[in-house]
């Protein structure tokens, strides 16, 4: 394959993350400084955001048999390295006051979102066990960043071992389907399904399988969810909300391109999985939420509650399953970023534990007004209260099930929306009562002038945007979709053409 | 000034209002309440002029739906939401109502509320910004955003600023207990809306919310069923009706004075409304076959209200119950359903948020100066004040139904109404009347005849709390007395309502009327 200008263009974001990661390991080798490091981190992250713009006016981009470069994954891309800038921000507040050497951290951030990317664009086995081991490897280095801290060393070993048996079982299941195909392109598997050149054949089939399970610990689907609350708990804050969004949000749009492009959507067995998958997750997730005391882990059962709604919208809606999730995913990422910007601000500096009982918040409010009006317009987000993204995300969910008449998904996430009403609400209103005698944790008072405030404000307002007036960001959705065969005749679909 | 915009300004002003409050708290701790005084003033000036400016006998029937006015702009083009408001007679009056109640809210707590007291009014002025909107609201999808917005700014002014009770529930259980049983009921709600914008979709080829669209969609009479279910249930919850209610008396025991006539006075009659925009306009078929299941409903809920109402040691818990007993009247009325009982039902909403608003406030200052709302520590307060006493007299009796207030005419009404469509009901519902007077009474003699708990004059009511319980009494007696002008007002609704509905019931010949 030729490699034109073109070629070059849509790679940028790829290449421009790259040397951002090979930049700021030199600039560390030059010269130690927290600042100057970071900010050629945050500056590369930058540049690599900008040229997505460029990248779009050449999408779509098939570079080499590896890679695409199309609208899908540029939406994903922006998800992404947003997500990585917002935590690059967040965490240069937050680690300052970290005793150890701080710098290395960025360079693992940015290697993240590296492996982010190409996951995102990637059409073939090899670069989506590339892309998630990229992600996997340094967000182990990140879990367990304040390394003397036993909480952040055992979450890291945690995530180490299950991203690991994910890796193995997806691996495994890719050799088994390459056994049986001799491929590891999507489009080639794609072909030779519909055609049927590649009968279902109990490889074929277990393959698929085990490629399930390994994105399902990968995602914190249950029943493959058991690490999630430990490895938020122990992950500082800023990590855990990169590690809770963008590497859940690449793996899953990895998960719905493979599902769009192989036209895997239409396997009623496989369909069925996923809908057992995303009611026990729906379930699970919320009736351990309640339970919780601490807000990470309330947060860590809660995104597995979320990605059950996704996977609802997923099931219900097929081949247009992308403007659906794609919104849903979107709206989650921005509102549960900006909730572990406010943990993260709250937790500043870094300290022996964060900010993440309950308790701890108590009277937030009457401190930092602000800052706890945006955790609460968070949480009320994540309950789908009106005038947040996630109310918008929500209709998605409930008009794709309603509409394909699935009422047993539309049961669970109707059960799963009233027990988040519960905790989410809880959790909001232990921040109006009385102020605590002793307050440990309090927000630096200048919080709104440091680059993880502006982070968590902006989110703010692209949070309310998008439970306003949605209709820009639907638009820019629906522009990003990847080409499936026109099927069904639902109400949504035929809007989609 | 131009209609359409008119309701705009009407619901941007609380809204404005409500962010004015909290940011001018830093000025001055007294701001607030000023703000909130004037933001009331002007939704209630604003309401008004709308009242004496529109035609509101303009026949109101079927596809050729007509509003009174009506402002639309686009939202969510995507799923063919817009931002539609419009006015009829019934959300006129309504809208009166909250204009007034929430200058009362404001007043009530004038000195009650110290604490935070910029975020205090701007939820409560937030919450009439949802009240207004869900009476505003003509787009299915803004409906249910203002429904479940509304409920947010309650949960904490129940949640803050609320009462613990000695041996009783504590303030968040109350407020998570309401926010629970409100919202779910929502999302039930949520799912009918959309199930039935899909029917309309696979029917028309046009995916739309809005209300008059909407009205009339060809459906199979079990999917037109199972679709009024969503909203009977979100509006019997919120109403509410027996077996929903155990959520009103802990949140009216637990919330503040303002919360509780913001509550009982507005936020309840957001269902009623419901029930008549939404239950039996838009499924007439399906309400006339659950039409007597829910009259009986209504009277049990009367009944039983009344008794659990009767057997309270708690003065705020009384009143609440006895808004159960109330509403189990609105709900009989609904499914009635003849132009008779729908107007009856109209003015048992305006007159029971005067009421029970009355009632709540009165509680609010006993509880200022003698600090406690138990029954057994009261007794004998008629000696203790000069006007507080025959003031609770008023709205008690207003509340027994006696003739000359609202209550009276309101359920005279509902009663004639139902008679005609089905004397069983009527003859059920009567017995309200009887059990009224029991609670209404024990009221009375509990905590002002009897001995004396303690001896001594308590402080009386000042100009602010007179003139606020004045302005009440005299509106009440107004819709007692001459109740014209707001039956014309609401007259062009009602019947069209009432004509749908009738023919709806025909066709199924499940009523018996």
């Amino acid at each position: 394959m030729n490699f034109t200008s073109d070629s070059w263009i849509a790679l940028l974001p790829i290449l421009v993350t790259s040397v951002t990661v090979v930049a700021t390991m030199l600039a560390i080798a030059i010269r130690r400084n927290h600042k100057w490091n970071a900010t050629i981190c945050v500056a590369g992250l930058n540049l690599a955001l900008l040229s997505c713009l460029l990248a779009l006016n050449v999408a779509p981009q098939q570079v080499t048999g590896l890679l695409v470069i199309d609208k899908f994954a540029l939406f994903y891309d922006v998800i992404v390295l947003g997500a990585a800038l917002a935590t690059a921000t967040l965490s240069f507040n937050y680690m300052e006051g970290y005793a150890g050497e701080k710098e290395e951290l960025y360079v693992l951030l940015a290697l993240t979102a590296l492996g982010g990317l190409v996951l995102v664009s990637a059409t073939n086995f090899v670069t989506f066990f590339i892309g998630m081991e990229i992600t996997a490897v340094s967000m182990y280095g990140m879990i367990g960043y304040p390394h003397r801290d036993r909480r952040a060393l055992e979450a890291s070993i945690k995530y180490m071992i299950l991203s690991a048996i994910a890796g193995a079982f997806i691996l495994f299941g890719m050799a088994l389907i390459y056994a049986q195909t001799g491929t590891l392109s999507f489009n080639q598997l794609a072909d030779g399904l519909v055609s049927g050149t590649f009968a279902a054949s109990g490889l074929l089939v277990t393959g698929g399988a085990l490629i399930i399970v390994g994105v399902g610990f990968e995602v914190s689907l249950v029943p493959f969810h058991l690490w999630a609350p430990d490895v938020y708990e122990g992950a500082p804050a800023p990590i855990g909300g990169y590690l809770a969004t963008a590497s859940k949000a690449a793996m899953f749009a990895v998960l719905l391109r493979y599902f769009v492009e192989s036209r895997a959507y239409e396997s009623a067995l496989l369909l069925d999985i996923l809908s057992v998958m995303a009611v026990l997750s729906i379930v699970v997730g919320n009736v351990l939420a309640l339970l919780q005391q601490n807000l990470k882990r309330m947060l860590a059962y809660s995104a597995i509650a979320h990605f059950g709604y996704a996977l609802v919208a997923f099931v219900a809606t097929g081949a247009f399953a992308v403007e659906a999730v794609g919104f849903y995913l979107a709206s989650y990422v921005v509102t549960t970023l900006g909730a572990f910007g406010v943990i993260a601000i709250i937790s500043t500096p870094i300290k022996a534990s964060d900010a993440d009982t309950l308790y701890d918040y108590r009277g937030q409010f009457w401190r930092r007004p602000y800052l706890a009006a945006i955790l609460t317009a968070m949480l009320m987000s994540l309950a789908g209260a009106p005038m947040t993204a996630l109310f918008i995300g929500k209709l998605y969910v409930f008009a794709a099930s309603i509409d394909q008449r699935l009422w047993i998904l539309v049961g669970a996430v109707t059960f799963g929306s009233a027990a988040g009403l519960f905790y989410y609400s809880r959790a909001a209103i232990v921040m109006f009562q009385r102020r605590r005698w002793v307050e440990p944790f309090k927000a630096p008072r200048n919080w709104t002038f440091q680059a993880g405030g502006m982070a968590v404000i902006t989110l703010t307002f692209l949070m309310l945007l998008m439970g306003l007036y949605p209709q820009p960001v639907m638009e820019l959705i629906k522009a990003a979709g990847l080409h499936a065969p026109q099927a069904g005749n639902l109400a949504l679909n035929v809007l989609a053409h | 000034m131009d209609s359409g915009i008119l309701l705009v300004i009407l619901l941007a002003v609380p809204f404005v209002g409500g962010l004015l409050c909290w940011l001018v708290e830093r000025i001055d701790k007294n701001l607030p309440r000023w703000v909130g005084l004037l933001t009331m003033l002007t939704v209630l000036g604003l309401a008004l002029y709308a009242w004496a400016t529109g035609d509101y006998s303009l026949t109101l029937l079927g596809p050729e739906h007509k509003w009174v006015s009506e402002f639309q702009a686009a939202w969510i083009p995507r799923f063919g939401i817009s931002f539609h408001l419009a006015l009829d007679g019934l959300s006129l009056l309504l809208t009166l109502l909250t204009g007034l109640l929430g200058v009362m809210a404001v007043a009530c707590s004038w000195k009650e509320i110290f604490h935070r007291s910029g975020f205090f009014y701007m939820n409560l002025m937030w919450n009439f910004f949802g009240v207004i909107g869900v009476f505003l609201a003509v787009d299915l999808f803004l409906f249910f955003f203002f429904w479940e917005m509304m409920l947010v700014p309650m949960f904490f002014l129940i949640a803050l600023w609320g009462h613990d009770i000695p041996h009783g529930p504590n303030r968040l259980y109350a407020a998570i207990k309401y926010f629970m049983f409100t919202q779910a009921s929502g999302l039930l709600m949520l799912i009918a809306i959309l199930a039935l914008v899909f029917v309309h979709y696979q029917s028309t080829g046009v995916l739309t919310f809005d209300y008059d669209a909407l009205l009339g969609t060809a459906m199979s009479s079990t999917v037109e069923f199972w679709i009024m279910l969503g909203f009977f249930f979100a509006f019997l919850v919120k109403l509410p009706s027996v077996p929903f209610h155990t959520w009103l008396p802990d949140a009216h025991g637990q919330a503040p004075t303002a919360g509780s006539v913001d509550l009982a006075g507005v936020m309840l009659k957001t269902a009623a409304y419901g029930f008549i925009r939404y239950g039996i306009a838009m499924f007439p078929e399906a309400s006339a076959q659950i039409a007597p299941y829910a009259m009986w409903l209504g009277v049990f809920s009367i009944l039983w209200g009344a008794a659990l109402s009767f057997a309270q040691n708690d003065m705020k818990r009384l009143v609440a119950y006895m808004s159960v007993s109330h509403m189990g009247f609105i709900l009989v009325g609904v499914y009635a359903g003849t132009a008779q009982a729908l107007q009856g039902v109209m003015i048992t909403m305006l007159s029971h948020g005067i009421s029970s608003a009355g009632l709540f406030i009165l509680t609010g200052e006993i509880y200022e100066r003698l600090h406690t709302r138990d029954f057994r520590n009261m007794g004998g307060l008629w000696g203790r004040f000069p006007y507080l006493p025959p003031i609770a007299l008023f709205f008690a009796m207003a509340s027994l139904g006696l003739p000359g207030m609202g209550n009276f005419v309101g359920e005279f009404l509902i009663l004639l109404g139902t008679f005609k469509a089905d004397p069983a009901v009527a003859v059920g519902a009567s017995l309200g009347l009887i059990t009224a007077i029991c609670y209404a009474l024990i009221y009375l003699q509990r905590a002002y005849y009897g001995p004396p708990q303690q001896t001594g004059k308590l402080l009386d009511l000042n100009r602010r709390e007179l003139a606020t319980l004045a302005t009440l009494m005299a509106v009440l007696l107004w819709l007692g007395i001459h109740p014209n002008e707001f039956l014309h007002t609401s007259a062009a609704t009602m019947e069209a309502t009432s004509h749908v509905y009738l023919q709806g019931s025909a066709y199924t010949g499940v009523a018996t009327r």
